[in-house]
C-alpha cells in the first residue's frame, strides 16, 4: 500500500466496527463485583444558608452510604481556574442545584426513594438570574461585583471615529443557553483503595483535568490517582470540566464504602444540572463610511456564567477575540466580561464564546449592510481582512486567505444572487416566504495566546514487540475521530499501512499528558506531536542500523520487533514547541491569539410560514478553509453535525429558566433537530494548508458551529422584512413580531445618527 | 428485599431467536432486562422518555424503544436487539455501510439508528431519501447532522443490504 494514500483518504473509524455491532462498552455497559450505585441530593433553592438537614425514618439509613463535605479528605473545591466550585455545598447554596450530599446503595432503585427522604432547611437570601440584574449589582453573589473576569481590546483611536463617521450602526443582540445533548449522558465508576488510591473510568474528554481535580480533593499525590476515559457517547465541550464534578463524588462515596461506586445521571439530571452554552448580550456601535468602511467601532461582550467561575474566563477569552469576526478594523474598543448569576455555571460547548459573539457580528454586519444601502455580500467583500492586515490583537494575518474568493464561491454555489432577486419577487403577499442569508467568520485553533505554551503537551508513540505500533496520547475520541486521524498521522510519518498503528485507551496511569481533548487542537497540536514522535522512532530505528532509508511494511515489523526485543522497549516523545515569532501580551490582550485561523462563508436559504409562524431551512451551503483535510468522511462530518447543532441554536434549542433552574429538563420539551429538520448541508472544503502542522491541518471541530445562526437569522430577516436579533427564535417570536409589527411598518430604531 | 421479590414474575421470551426466562416485577423496563445480560449492552439509554430511540429494538417485527416497554408486555415476543442484527449476516452490509460512510461518530445512537434501518429496509428494501428520512425520525444523533447516517442507508439499500 502506498503510504502516502493514507492522509487525505477516507480511512474507517478505528472504533467504527464496535461501535455499528454495539460492542463497543461505554461506561454504563460496565458493572465491578460488589459495586454500589451512586446519586447525590441537591438543593432546590438558588441562593441560601443551610440550616439544617434532617434524614426521614421512612428509609433505613443502615443501607446506605451517605457523603458529606465533612468526609472531604483534601480540599472542599473542584478544581480548574478559580477553585471557586466546591464539590459538596457544606453551608452557602449559590444554584438550585448545588450537590449537597450523596448516598449508595446497592440498588439503585432505593436511591431515588432515600434521595426524598433528606429534608433540608434553608434560610433563604436574594438571588439574581439575569445579566441585567448580575450588571447592576442588585446583589452581590460572587466577589465584590459579580465579575468573574473582564478584558479590553484596544486598537488605534475609537475616539476620533465617531466624528468622522457618515453613519454610526448600532444593535443590541442576545443568543440563549444551549443543552449539548450528547445522547450518552455523564457516567463515571470510581473505586478507591488504600494503596493504589482513587481510580475513575468515565466518560469524558479530558483525563487530566479529572486526575488534577481528583488530586485536590483527596490530598493525594499524582500516582494516587488514576482516570481512565472509556467510550463516550458525545460530548460537545459538555464533557470538558463536568466530569471532574461526577468523578469527584464518586470516588468520595467508593472511598468511604470500599467499594466500586457507578454514578449515572439521567436524563432529567443531566439537563438541569450539567453545564449549558453561556447566554450572552453583544452590543455594537459602529463607524461607517458612506461607501461602507468600517473606521472603528466599540464592542461590548457580556456572558451570564452562572454560580462559578469554572471556565467562563476562558470562554469569555475566545468569545472576545472572535468578536470582530473576520473584518479589518483600523480601530475598535472591544469590552467583554462574565457575570455571575444564580444557576448551574454554564461551561464550555463547542464554540466556546465564538458562535455567541459572532452571531451578533454577522448580524450587525447585515445591519450595516441596510443602513448604507449596500448587499450582505458587498458590505463584508469592502471589510474583510486581508493577508498583512491585522486583527483586533493586531495579530498580522500570514496565511494566504483570500476572503473574497471564498465568499464569490460560496455564492455561486449557493446561486445567492439569482435566488436573492427572485425571493425579493415572488410571494410578496404569500404565506411561505422565503429568503437567503450569509455569514462570514473565522475560527482560531488551539488553546488561547499562550496557552499551548502552558500546556506544553507531550505525545508518545512506541514500537511493539509483534512489529505494530500504537499512539499514546491522553487525546480522548467521542465521535469527533481522534483515534483514526492520529493513526493516520503516525502510520503516513512511517509509511506503515493504517492498520498497523493503534491508539491506546487514555489513560492516566499509561499515556502521556499531550492536553485536553478542546479547541479544535488535537490535529493540530497533538498531531503534529504524533507526527514528529514518529519520525523520532523511525531514526531511531534507522540510527540502531535495523532499518534503511527506504523499507518495507514487513522490514519495519521486523526491525521495529528486534529493537523491542534487543533493548525491552522502543518509545518516542515528543514535546509541544511554540511557533517561531509568536507574541502574545496578556495583560494588553495583543498579539498572535493563534497560531492558525480556520475560515468559512455559509449560506442558508429558508422559509417562513405564515401560518405557523416556524421557519424551515432549505438548503444550506457550508464553504471553509481549514488547511489540509486529512480524511474528507470525517471531515465533512464534522461540519454537517456542526451546522445541524446551529440549526437548533439559531431556531429550536430554548432552555426554560425560572430562578436559575431548567423547568423544561426533558427531551420531550427541550427540542433539539430531527432528521425532518435538517437540510441536506452542503458542504464543501478549500485547503490552503498549514505551515505549523506536520499534514498541514487546521482544527476544524467548532469553525462550523459559527455561522449556522447568523446566516439563519439573516435569511429570516430576508424573507420577513424583520431583523431578529436574539435567539432561539420560535414561531411564538416571529408571531409577536409580526403583530407589533402590523401598522408599524418594520422600521429598525436601532439604527441611529445617519447623516 | 423479600416484598420485592415476592412481586416478581417469570417472564418468558425470545432475545435474538433465544427462549429465555426472567423473573422480574412486571413493571421493569424490557431496557434494563436486556441490559442485565453482560452479552445484551448494546440498546443503550438516551432519554428513558422515547424521544431519542437509541433504546430501539424490534419486537414482534415492530420498532419499539424498549424503555417505555414494562418487561410484562414481552411474554411471548420474539425481541431482535443489535446484538441479533449482528449476528445475522444478512445485516452485515448494512453495518459496513454505516462504517464507511461516516453514520457513525460517538456510536451511542447508533444501535438504535441501525435497528430502525433493520425496521425499515425490511418493509421496504428500496426505500426513497423522503422515505429513509422519516423511517429514522424517531432517533436522535446529536453528531452527524444525519446526512452520512441517510446516505449509509441509501447506500446499504443501493447495494442490496435487505435480506
Amino acid at each position: 500500500m502506498n503510504s502516502r494514500s493514507i492522509i487525505g483518504a477516507a480511512t474507517p473509524r478505528k472504533e467504527g466496527r464496535d461501535k455499528v455491532t454495539g460492542r463497543a462498552r461505554y461506561i454504563d455497559d460496565l458493572n465491578f463485583p460488589n459495586m454500589l450505585h451512586g446519586t447525590t441530593v441537591r438543593s432546590r433553592i438558588p441562593r441560601a444558608k443551610i440550616k439544617q438537614m434532617q434524614f426521614g425514618p421512612e428509609v433505613d439509613w443502615n443501607e446506605f452510604v451517605v457523603v458529606s463535605a465533612q468526609d472531604i479528605p483534601g480540599a472542599n473545591t473542584i478544581a480548574l481556574i478559580e477553585n471557586d466550585q466546591p464539590c459538596l455545598a457544606d453551608r452557602i447554596i449559590n444554584h438550585p442545584e448545588e450537590p449537597i450530599l450523596l448516598l449508595a446503595h446497592p440498588d439503585r432503585h432505593a436511591l431515588a426513594k432515600a434521595g426524598a427522604a433528606v429534608s433540608i432547611q434553608y434560610q433563604p437570601l436574594a438571588a439574581i438570574f439575569t445579566i441585567d440584574e448580575s450588571e447592576r449589582n442588585s446583589e452581590v453573589i460572587w466577589g465584590t461585583d459579580n465579575v468573574f473576569k473582564s478584558y479590553l481590546i484596544e486598537k488605534g483611536d475609537v475616539d476620533k471615529v465617531w466624528a468622522e463617521a457618515d453613519y454610526i450602526v448600532e444593535g443590541e443582540y442576545f443568543t440563549g443557553a444551549q443543552e449539548q445533548l450528547y445522547i450518552e449522558t455523564q457516567g463515571v465508576i470510581a473505586a478507591f483503595d488504600a494503596d493504589r488510591g482513587v481510580t475513575v473510568w468515565g466518560s469524558m474528554q479530558c483525563p487530566y483535568y479529572v486526575h488534577k481535580a481528583l488530586m485536590a480533593l483527596f490530598a493525594l499525590p499524582e500516582d494516587k490517582v488514576r482516570v481512565v476515559q472509556t467510550e463516550t457517547g458525545g460530548a460537545f465541550g459538555g464533557k470538558e470540566e463536568y466530569p471532574s464534578v461526577i468523578a469527584a463524588h464518586a470516588a468520595l462515596l467508593a472511598m468511604k464504602s470500599g467499594r466500586p461506586v457507578k454514578m449515572i445521571y439521567d436524563r432529567a439530571e443531566d439537563l438541569a444540572a450539567t453545564t449549558k452554552r453561556h447566554p450572552s448580550r453583544t452590543r455594537h456601535r459602529t463607524a461607517v463610511t458612506k461607501t461602507g468602511k468600517i473606521i472603528g467601532g466599540e464592542i461590548e461582550f457580556v456572558i451570564d456564567g452562572g454560580a462559578y467561575a469554572t471556565l467562563s474566563p476562558v470562554v469569555l477569552s475566545r468569545g472576545t477575540i472572535h468578536a470582530g469576526g473576520p473584518y479589518y478594523w483600523p480601530n475598535v474598543r472591544i469590552k467583554a466580561k462574565a457575570l455571575a448569576t444564580n444557576a448551574p455555571p454554564h461551561g464550555a460547548f463547542r464554540g466556546f464564546g465564538a458562535p455567541q459573539s459572532l452571531f451578533a457580528m454577522e448580524r450587525h454586519m447585515d445591519r450595516i449592510a441596510r443602513t448604507v444601502n449596500l448587499s450582505p455580500a458587498e458590505i463584508r467583500r469592502r471589510n474583510f481582512l486581508k493577508p498583512g492586515q491585522t486583527t483586533t490583537t493586531e495579530q498580522i494575518i500570514r496565511e494566504p486567505i483570500d476572503l473574497e474568493k471564498l465568499l464569490d464561491r460560496a455564492l455561486e454555489l449557493s446561486g445567492y444572487e439569482e435566488k436573492k432577486r427572485r425571493f425579493a419577487q415572488e410571494d410578496k403577499d404569500g404565506i411561505h416566504k422565503k429568503g437567503i442569508g450569509i455569514a462570514a467568520f473565522l475560527h482560531g485553533a488551539g488553546f488561547t495566546g499562550s496557552g499551548e505554551r502552558y500546556l506544553n503537551s507531550l505525545a508518545c508513540v512506541e514500537g511493539l514487540r509483534d512489529g505494530g505500533v500504537r499512539v499514546l496520547v491522553s487525546s480522548a475520541e467521542f465521535g469527533q475521530g481522534t483515534n483514526t486521524v492520529l493513526c493516520q498521522i503516525a502510520a503516513d510519518t512511517l509509511g506503515l499501512p493504517y492498520d498497523d498503528v493503534t491508539i491506546t485507551q487514555p489513560d492516566t496511569a499509561k499515556v502521556p499528558n499531550s492536553g485536553p481533548t478542546v479547541a479544535s487542537r488535537t490535529v493540530m497540536v497533538v498531531g503534529d506531536l504524533v507526527a514528529r514522535a514518529a519520525l523520532e522512532m523511525k531514526q531511531t530505528l534507522i540510527g540502531a542500523g535495523l532499518l534503511g532509508e527506504v523499507y518495507t511494511a514487513e522490514e519495519f515489523r521486523l526491525a521495529c520487533s528486534k529493537y523491542v526485543a534487543e533493548k525491552g522497549e522502543l518509545r518516542s516523545m515528543a514535546r509541544y514547541e511554540q511557533p517561531p515569532g509568536i507574541y502574545w501580551d496578556d495583560e494588553k490582550y495583543q498579539g498572535e491569539a493563534y497560531s492558525a485561523f480556520g475560515w468559512a462563508v455559509y449560506v442558508a436559504e429558508v422559509t417562513a410560514d405564515l401560518t405557523t409562524y416556524s421557519v424551515a431551512v432549505d438548503d444550506f451551503v457550508a464553504l471553509q478553509e481549514v488547511g489540509r483535510v486529512l480524511n474528507p468522511v470525517l471531515a465533512r462530518g464534522q461540519v454537517l453535525g456542526g451546522v445541524a447543532q446551529g440549526i437548533g441554536f439559531a431556531l429550536y434549542e430554548k432552555v426554560e429558566w425560572r430562578e436559575g433552574r431548567m423547568q423544561n429538563n426533558q427531551m420531550t420539551n427541550y427540542i433539539v433537530p430531527t432528521s425532518s429538520d435538517v437540510p441536506p448541508i452542503r458542504a464543501y472544503f478549500e485547503e490552503l494548508g498549514n505551515p505549523h502542522c506536520a499534514f498541514g491541518a487546521k482544527g476544524i471541530g467548532e469553525l462550523p458551529m459559527d455561522g449556522p445562526a447568523p446566516a439563519i437569522l439573516n435569511a429570516v430577516e430576508d424573507a420577513l422584512g424583520i431583523p431578529f436579533d436574539s435567539i432561539p427564535l420560535l414561531p411564538e417570536d416571529i408571531f409577536e413580531a409580526i403583530a407589533a409589527s402590523a401598522g408599524h411598518g418594520d422600521r429598525d430604531h436601532s439604527t441611529i445618527g445617519v447623516r | 428485599m423479600s416484598k420485592k421479590a415476592a412481586a416478581k414474575h417469570e417472564i418468558s421470551f425470545k432475545v435474538n431467536g433465544q427462549p429465555r426466562t426472567v423473573h422480574a416485577h412486571p413493571t421493569e423496563r424490557l431496557l434494563d432486562v436486556l441490559r442485565q445480560d453482560p452479552e445484551l449492552t448494546g440498546t443503550k439509554e438516551g432519554c428513558g422518555e422515547g424521544e431519542c430511540g437509541a433504546c430501539a429494538v424490534l419486537m414482534d417485527g415492530s420498532l419499539v424503544v424498549s424503555c417505555l416497554i414494562p418487561v410484562a408486555q414481552a411474554e411471548g415476543a420474539s425481541i431482535i436487539t443489535i446484538e441479533g442484527v449482528t449476528a445475522d449476516p444478512r445485516w452485515g452490509r448494512l453495518q459496513e455501510s454505516f462504517l464507511e460512510c461516516g453514520g457513525a461518530q460517538c456510536g451511542i445512537c447508533t444501535p438504535g439508528m441501525i435497528l430502525a434501518t433493520v425496521h425499515l429496509l425490511e418493509k421496504k428494501p428500496q426505500p426513497t431519501m423522503d422515505e429513509i428520512r422519516e423511517g429514522l425520525s424517531g432517533n436522535i444523533c446529536r453528531c452527524t447532522g444525519y446526512g452520512q447516517i441517510l446516505e449509509a442507508v441509501e447506500e446499504a439499500a443501493r447495494q442490496g443490504a435487505s435480506p
